[in-house]
């Protein structure tokens, strides 16, 4: 790598790398999916580009895909996409210097990894000079996630339907689903949105969905409060990124 | 299964959604000085929604049709246990694709 470079940028890039393997096969499957749900390669890729955060991606993809009403979809990326309101309130002093225009940037840039290598990085020293490890870290995930839904868009037209590829989608989401469960409020969370959404699946306008979001979300609550020994909520969140 | 929206209404969604997206993220860091911490019940709320929201995506996928031992034994439910397996054992995506597509194919074959 170039060594005029601030060193900062590409230890960024150096700690990303890891993070690479479970993102390509993530990014492979944006881009299949599209494909596979009747959007165009341009569609799909600019969906990578302009949204940039694969779970809300994969939902909306499949919303799309099961002609459900535009509202549901576009309010199921903005439910699954919230959670970025914590990691930007957690990292926004560490940006509080840059000018609103690099701040800009910051913010599209900001992923589940990003933040979570940067926090890591800047809380252990305070005299970096702040964008560039986020930078180097936040833009390698971009590059590889645009190349990776191009790779996918380019294979997924190419595949026979027998090979069924779609499935990956539903995978994906037990993949995130799984570690987000790792308490008994999480559990409750987990059982009673599962539930709700199965009952209510033949709701107009996929309301099922958000039905069982919205009441996953008030037992987790609910269960959190009423559970001896699990504290306050605030504290869950903490470790949790 | 493939979208019968057309072009307007999915570039639609992706800008929107996309507007939406980039208004979260850019939040605090925008607001910080007047704004420093997500207030505590949202805090709360929001520890809660990946668990909900990936829970409600893809249960319709994997509930049989119905209660009987048959239904039960489809290729999507057989791929997606072995998914849930894996995951719980490694917390990896692509391990976790690999198990499922390989469970769904191994059932199809084998059912």
């Amino acid at each position: 790598m170039d060594s005029r470079l601030p060193p900062e940028l590409r230890d960024g890039v150096r700690d990303a790398f890891p993070l690479l393997l479970g993102v390509i096969p993530f990014a492979l499957v944006a881009g299949v999916a599209g494909v596979e749900a009747g959007l165009s390669p341009l569609q799909t890729v600019g969906l990578s580009v302009v949204v940039f955060a694969g779970a809300s991606q994969l939902a909306a993809i499949d919303l799309l895909g099961r002609d459900a009403a535009l509202g549901v979809v576009v309010v199921t990326v903005v439910v699954i996409n919230l959670r970025m309101l914590m990691y930007s309130a957690s990292i926004a002093p560490y940006f509080r210097d840059l000018s609103a225009r690099v701040r800009a940037g910051c913010a599209y840039l900001l992923t589940d990894q990003a933040y979570a290598l940067a926090l890591a990085r800047y809380t252990g020293d305070r005299e970096l000079r702040r964008p560039y490890y986020y930078l180097g870290v936040a833009v390698t995930l971009w590059v590889v996630w645009q190349a990776g839904t191009v790779v996918g868009v380019v294979f997924g037209a190419a595949v026979p339907d027998g090979w069924r590829l779609g499935f990956a989608v539903p995978l994906v989401f037990l993949a995130l689903l799984v570690p987000a469960v790792s308490d008994a409020p999480e559990l409750a969370t987990a059982v009673v949105a599962a539930a709700v959404a199965v009952a209510g699946a033949g709701l107009p306008f996929n309301a099922g969905l958000l039905a069982g979001a919205v009441v996953g979300v008030a037992v987790g609550i609910a269960a959190d409060a009423l559970l001896p020994g699990s504290g306050d909520g605030a504290d869950a969140t903490e470790g949790h990124r | 299964m493939t979208t019968g929206y057309g072009p307007l209404s999915v570039w639609a969604v992706i800008v929107v959604g996309g507007l939406a997206t980039f208004a979260i993220r850019l939040s605090f860091i925008h607001l910080f000085g007047r704004v420093d911490e997500v207030p505590s019940p949202l805090r709360r709320a929001l520890a809660y929604v990946p668990a909900a929201v990936l829970a409600a995506l893809v249960a319709p996928d994997f509930a049989p049709a119905t209660a009987t031992p048959a239904a039960l034994l489809t290729p999507e439910i057989v791929g997606g246990a072995a998914a849930v397996a894996v995951a719980w054992r490694t917390e990896d995506v692509l391990w976790t694709v690999a198990a499922g597509m390989v469970g769904l194919h191994l059932a199809r074959f084998l059912l």
